[in-house]
């Protein structure tokens, strides 16, 4: 039995929404419908920050709050969440007077987007550094020093949760939207997802819409049918499997992010430098892949690992390695009614890197992203994983450079002769992001760096200090 | 209450999402939504322009183009030649063609799309190389001369001569232009306009209206961010929302999303600057020429002004004994660049710091050491343009800041770790920044605020100045609390509008605070006046012995609240409100021959600024930066500490991440905060020290205090010179890198492998 009004709590109490535009933006409907103006739109591409705002999930007995953008999520996927906004703060919350008492507003205009951003910070048990936690929020006037002081000032604050409001709402059927002929489906159960989506080969298959939701908020798309696979609980879950860490494909990065990192530190800065806070809390790993963007964050550093990838359809599933699901820039070898189900990747053996290039440390898409895999037995290369995004129509593996390395000794001859084969791998393209040399000599010389930091030399400019005097 | 830490008078609203910005305001049940459709060539004829079926649309109301403009087709603020819709030629990507005005946004543009434009297309010309070739200005390049420059370099021991491009930057105001329009009865309109200029909105909407300036208000409470960039941009905005709103009868607003905002509106223009200096052993300079080149987009908007300012900040805080400055402006088939923060002047002083550390290089020395031999002093020193700097503060703050900082002991931690560290390299800088302070157009030098006292006691301020975050409203307030010896709560801060305060400047140059602030210590100086001479009289008290202060009024012995004096004056029949104003003394300028004497005074400061990059990837962080500015004697010391630390972040984003790149169709492809990137939190140095140069102003500013609102951005021009440090030590100190700005990562790299090849290292 479906339903369709979409049921939601704000302030404590369940809202509904009967006959809405499924694509209607959360940020429009805060703005327009409720007049809740103290969230802004800065960007309305999730970059931002300026429309953040919390969502509150039941976690047991437990709300988990996260801070998402507004703008790029649509307002049936409030569904059975708790919505929380600047003015269910009041305006005398800690983080609210941490602020003005550390003067960390100007303009105002991407302050209640701090706001909500520290709001959701003081809910985690073990926040990470102001700065992270931070990196979603743009500010033009303060040089956000003020806004880090405010934020390191103010102590963590326990809230009425509204966890029977939640109960209560998950009790709810599967919603199943139709306005106007555009239609919206939540399916909680992975047969149900399939069987949809197989009913339905046309629809949008959505995750987390940070990438799906610029569709409508930039290219302004009309999108017919949308399949969210975000309430299919067996899709949510990481586990550890013979074959390798398997992350299903509604699993956002903030939830797979520990488990990157257990596998490798660099796997783990990769993730803390994926969009933001608030991009990671929507955004899965299992879009990023399905949506096959020729930059692709995480896909080299798994192709390097050799991950594979689970698609499915009907009850039918199907496994391939990771790189062949990139057939040319936009097509993806996925087939009608067939969707991406979970992605499982190998523990790194031997020496892994991967390393990001990008004009801004955070929340930046690569301009070059390189995963390198090799396992050096005797001082020679015994096998190796090489793989890179932004350097061809795909993410791609850079097959001449591995087989350049493999079996040849781990030495900077080595290493030149592998650098000079990406040449025969990529030829890349100049864009907005960087110019083709660039990105042949950055790809060339991300190689050199691994070879560097093996031998011990510093080459991370993240890990330094100022000298002291 | 002046010169004390008070909050931003907004804070408590900005944190609890109370602030209203003008897309908040509630929507009138009959308000039009205004999409206006954008030319997608850079130059071309337009040779058919059907827009039936826009007309058609569903929820479409209005539409307008050129032909529907009843007064004149500018929206421009100075030259008449920006047209609010194009009229048979476009002249850049982004370019207004026309306006449709539908129930919803959506339907807006949705509706836009559906025009049939015909171009023919003309030849583009979107970079400066191309225009420089074509020789398209928007005004003859001008000179600037101080001596026989090239006479001097010639004769002088050592020479040097580089170049170096700076790119342009985005203004990133994070609330996008928007006018809210509302008609009013005799065809007048009410506006409300994101805008550092009411005034001039007002005069163009007029124009474009063909009705007096006295039938257009134009009203604006906060912008959310300008930075220049809502100085001459919002009017083309107000202009067709008003236009709209006069036809239909009907509110209309015009609200830009990220994207359009970016395409349509102007940008910091980027240079290209030829220099060249002669030195003697001690790197003090005999002479310097700069040939400075602009990009100045397709019309003039505040171009001439604006690379005024670029020759005006060449010599930064150095004493150049002889100098000629060029100036070129060029015009070409991109969006009309405008007023940024600096207004020009930081691309003016990149040249000359370029130049002293090419210097250093050549003569083996330390940077600084050259800097320190070629500042102002204290004893009056002419300027390229003929103002004499009187009472340069630059070596005593500049050698304070280098104590504190330790930078020496630094530095050579530094050369001693580059020598241990094959691919990390660091680099160290500290700058000094002069910047002058008044509008170089003398006639704008001039304010006007109106102060009410209401018979409970309570005040209205009103000036002509605009908030944008910089914190005006708050200090011109406890300029007029402090008049009254008032708390701040009883002065009611109201929105800045055309009918309260008429004729105003833009607030911009940094002149904000000592404009308005002396106009309203004008007003509310004069109704103190006579509320003195009424208590005298009343109370046979001598004036001397009347104070003002904790909300109370001492009239000799006797002691009663502000609220029972204003009232008894009041039924004395004493006037409680008053105009105030005020004009800039001492500048007048030729800009004929460019001399005389623009500034009131100058703000100094100076930064100092460690980097580390990485020679493999160009990647770079600034660790620590140690600043110390002159506000003379602030008005408000934590409101001036926030336009320090933001200016400094927002120059740093300018001269590293923030790279704008248009194709060779002249079509902006970094047009959204996804590939146009600002500092995040993480960018900030990691460690950041911020001390004021204690020192009033020596001229009678309001309460001696000095302007901040620009200065400050040009700290960051420390981090560059750093991070070119770092990049000539990658060769080993063999050659001047030739690093460009933005310094990202890709330009570090090649900067990089260019000086390890000159270096024959590589």
């Amino acid at each position: 039995m479906a339903r369709d009004v979409v049921r939601f709590v704000l302030d404590g109490e369940i809202r509904e929404l009967r006959d809405i535009d499924p694509t209607t933006t959360v940020l429009g409907l805060l703005r327009y419908d409720l007049r809740r103006t103290g969230t802004k739109e800065g960007c309305a591409e999730g970059d931002c920050g300026a429309c953040t705002v919390a969502l509150g999930e039941l976690d047991g007995d437990q709300v988990t709050w996260r801070a998402v953008n507004a703008c790029i999520l649509f307002a049936p996927m409030l569904d059975g969440k708790a919505l929380k906004t600047v003015e269910s703060l009041g305006g005398d919350h800690p983080v609210q007077r941490a602020l003005v008492e550390h003067h960390g507003s100007q303009c105002g205009f991407c302050t209640p987007g701090f706001v909500m951003s520290l709001w959701a910070r003081g809910r985690e048990d073990s926040p990470p550094p102001v700065a992270d936690s931070i990196a979603g929020n743009l500010c033009r006037c303060t040089g956000y020093g003020p806004i880090i002081a405010a934020a390191e000032a103010v102590a963590p604050r326990a809230t009425d949760d509204p966890v029977e409001a939640l109960k209560a709402l998950a009790r709810d059927e599967p919603l199943s939207l139709n306005h106007a002929g555009r239609r919206w489906f939540a399916p909680k159960s992975l047969g149900d997802l399939a069987a949809l989506i197989e009913a339905n080969p046309d629809a949008v298959v959505l995750a987390g819409a940070t990438d799906v939701g610029l569709w409508v908020t930039k290219q302004h798309r009309t999108l017919e049918t949308i399949i969210h696979l975000g309430e299919v609980g067996e899709l949510r879950t990481v586990s550890l499997t013979p074959e390798g860490l398997r992350i299903g494909a509604g699993v956002r990065y903030s939830d797979a992010w520990a488990a990157l990192a257990d596998l490798h530190p660099d796997l783990g800065e990769l993730v803390r430098r994926l969009g933001s806070v608030q991009v990671r809390n929507s955004g899965t790993i299992g879009g990023n892949i399905a949506n096959g963007s020729p930059i692709g964050d995480m896909p080299p550093a798994l192709i390097a690992l050799g991950a594979t990838l689970v698609l499915r359809k009907g009850d039918e599933t199907r496994r391939m390695p990771l790189e062949d699901y990139f057939l040319a820039y936009g097509k993806q070898d996925r087939r009608p009614g067939e969707f991406v189900e979970a992605v499982i990747v190998l523990p790194p053996v031997g020496l892994y890197r991967v390393f990001k290039l990008s004009k801004r440390f955070d929340q930046d898409i690569s301009a070059v992203c390189g995963g390198f895999s090799l396992s050096i037995k005797d001082g020679h290369v015994a096998n190796a994983g090489v793989a890179f995004g932004g350097m061809a129509a795909t993410p791609k593996r850079a097959a001449a450079c591995e087989a350049a390395l493999t079996g040849k000794p781990w030495t900077e001859a080595t290493i030149e002769a592998a650098a000079t084969a990406l040449e025969r791998d990529f030829q890349p393209i100049d864009d907005m992001r960087a110019s083709a040399a660039y990105r042949l000599a950055g790809a060339k010389n991300l190689l050199r760096k691994v070879f560097a930091e093996s031998g011990g030399a510093a080459v991370r400019v993240l890990d330094a200090g100022p000298v002291d005097a | 209450m002046v010169h004390q830490p008070i909050r931003h008078d907004s804070a408590e609203k900005h944190v609890s999402g109370w602030a209203l910005y003008i897309d908040d305001l509630p929507h009138p049940a009959d308000l039009l939504h205004v999409h206006i459709g954008m030319s997608e060539r850079a130059h071309a004829r337009i040779v058919a322009m059907d827009l039936t079926a826009v007309r058609a649309a569903p929820g479409v109301i209005d539409v307008i183009s050129a032909s529907d403009i009843p007064g004149k087709n500018d929206v421009s603020p100075v030259a008449g030649d920006d047209p609010l819709f194009a009229d048979g030629l476009v002249q850049y990507v982004g370019q207004s063609l026309f306006a449709v005005a539908a129930e919803t946004e959506a339907q807006a543009r949705a509706a836009a799309k559906l025009a049939e434009v015909v171009y023919e297309d003309l030849p583009p010309l979107i970079t400066i190389a191309d225009a420089r070739a074509a020789g398209t200005v928007i005004e003859p390049a001008q000179t600037m001369r101080l001596g026989d420059a090239s006479a001097a370099i010639a004769a002088a021991p050592h020479r040097l001569e580089g170049r170096l491009a700076i790119g342009g930057q985005d203004h990133f105001y994070l609330e996008g232009q928007i006018a809210l329009a509302t008609p009013r009865e005799d065809g007048d309109v009410h506006v409300w306009s994101s805008t550092q200029h009411p005034t001039e909105v007002q005069h163009n909407v007029a124009r474009v209206l063909g009705v007096r300036d006295h039938s257009v208000t134009v009203e604006i409470r906060r912008m959310g961010g300008g930075f220049g960039g809502k100085e001459s941009q919002p009017a083309l905005f107000a202009a067709a929302a008003a236009l709209i709103a006069v036809r239909t009868g009907r509110p209309a607003k015009v609200r830009l999303d990220r994207d359009d905002d970016m395409v349509m509106t102007g940008k910091r223009h980027d240079f290209e600057t030829a220099w060249s200096v002669g030195f003697d052993d001690d790197g003090r300079l005999a002479g310097a020429t700069f040939d400075l080149a602009s990009r100045c987009g397709c019309s003039a908007d505040l171009s001439m002004a604006i690379n005024d300012r670029a020759m005006f900040h060449c010599d930064n805080a150095y004493a150049l004994p002889t100098a000629k400055i060029v100036s070129h402006r060029f015009r070409t088939n991109t969006v009309s660049n405008t007023a940024f923060r600096g207004f020009g002047g930081p691309q003016g002083m990149m040249g000359v710091e370029r130049a002293l550390d090419a210097v250093a290089l050549h003569l083996g020395k330390d940077p600084l050491d050259v800097r320190k031999a070629n500042l102002y002093g204290p004893a009056g020193v002419q300027t390229p343009y003929g103002q004499t700097v009187e009472g340069s503060p630059a070596l005593a703050l500049i050698e304070q800041l280098e104590a504190s900082s330790g930078y020496r002991v630094r530095r050579a931690a530094i050369l001693k770790w580059n020598a241990e560290n094959r691919w990390l390299k660091r680099g160290i800088a500290l700058t000094p920044v002069k910047f002058g302070i008044s509008f170089t157009a003398t006639h704008l030098n001039q304010a006007g605020a109106l102060v009410h006292v209401y018979t409970d006691g309570s005040v209205m301020l009103n000036h002509g100045g605009t908030e944008m975050g910089q914190g005006l409203y708050v200090k011109v307030a406890q300029v007029v609390a402090d008049v009254f010896g008032l708390d701040l709560d009883q002065v009611k801060i109201t929105a800045t509008a055309t009918d309260k305060v008429p004729n105003t400047s833009a607030t911009a140059a940094s002149s904000g605070s000592d404009l308005n602030g002396m106009a309203a210590l004008d007003a509310a100086g004069q109704i103190r006046d006579r509320l003195v001479a009424f208590a005298a009289a009343e109370f046979g008290v001598p004036p001397g012995r009347i104070v003002f202060e904790n909300n109370s009024v001492r009239v000799g012995d006797t002691v009663l609240t502000f609220a029972e004096l204003a009232k008894k004056a009041w039924f004395a029949r004493v006037s409680l409100s008053a105009a105030g104003y005020y004009r800039t003394p001492k500048i007048h300028y030729d800009r004929t021959r460019h001399q005389g004497r623009p500034f009131l005074y100058y703000a100094w400061g100076a930064a100092v600024s460690e980097v580390i990059i990485d020679t493999l990837t160009g990647e770079n962080r600034c660790l620590r930066t140690d600043i110390l500015h002159d506000c003379g004697k602030s008005l408000n010391p934590a409101i001036d500490l926030g336009q320090i630390e933001g200016g400094f972040v927002q120059g740093m984003g300018w001269l590293t991440t923030e790279e704008l790149v248009f194709d060779a169709k002249g079509v902006l492809k970094t047009h959204a905060p996804s590939t146009y990137k600002i500092p995040t939190a993480s960018d900030r140095p990691g460690v950041m020290n911020i001390d004021f140069w204690h020192e009033p102003n020596a001229e009678p500013t309001i309460h001696r205090s000095k302007a901040v609102g620009e200065p400050p951005l040009m700290l960051a021009i420390s981090v560059f010179s750093a991070l070119t440090q770092a990049v000539a030590a990658a060769g080993d100190w063999r050659v001047m890198p030739d690093l460009d700005a933005p310094a990202t990562p890709e330009r570090i790299l090649m900067a990089v492998d260019d000086v390890r090849r000159r270096a024959g290292l590589a």
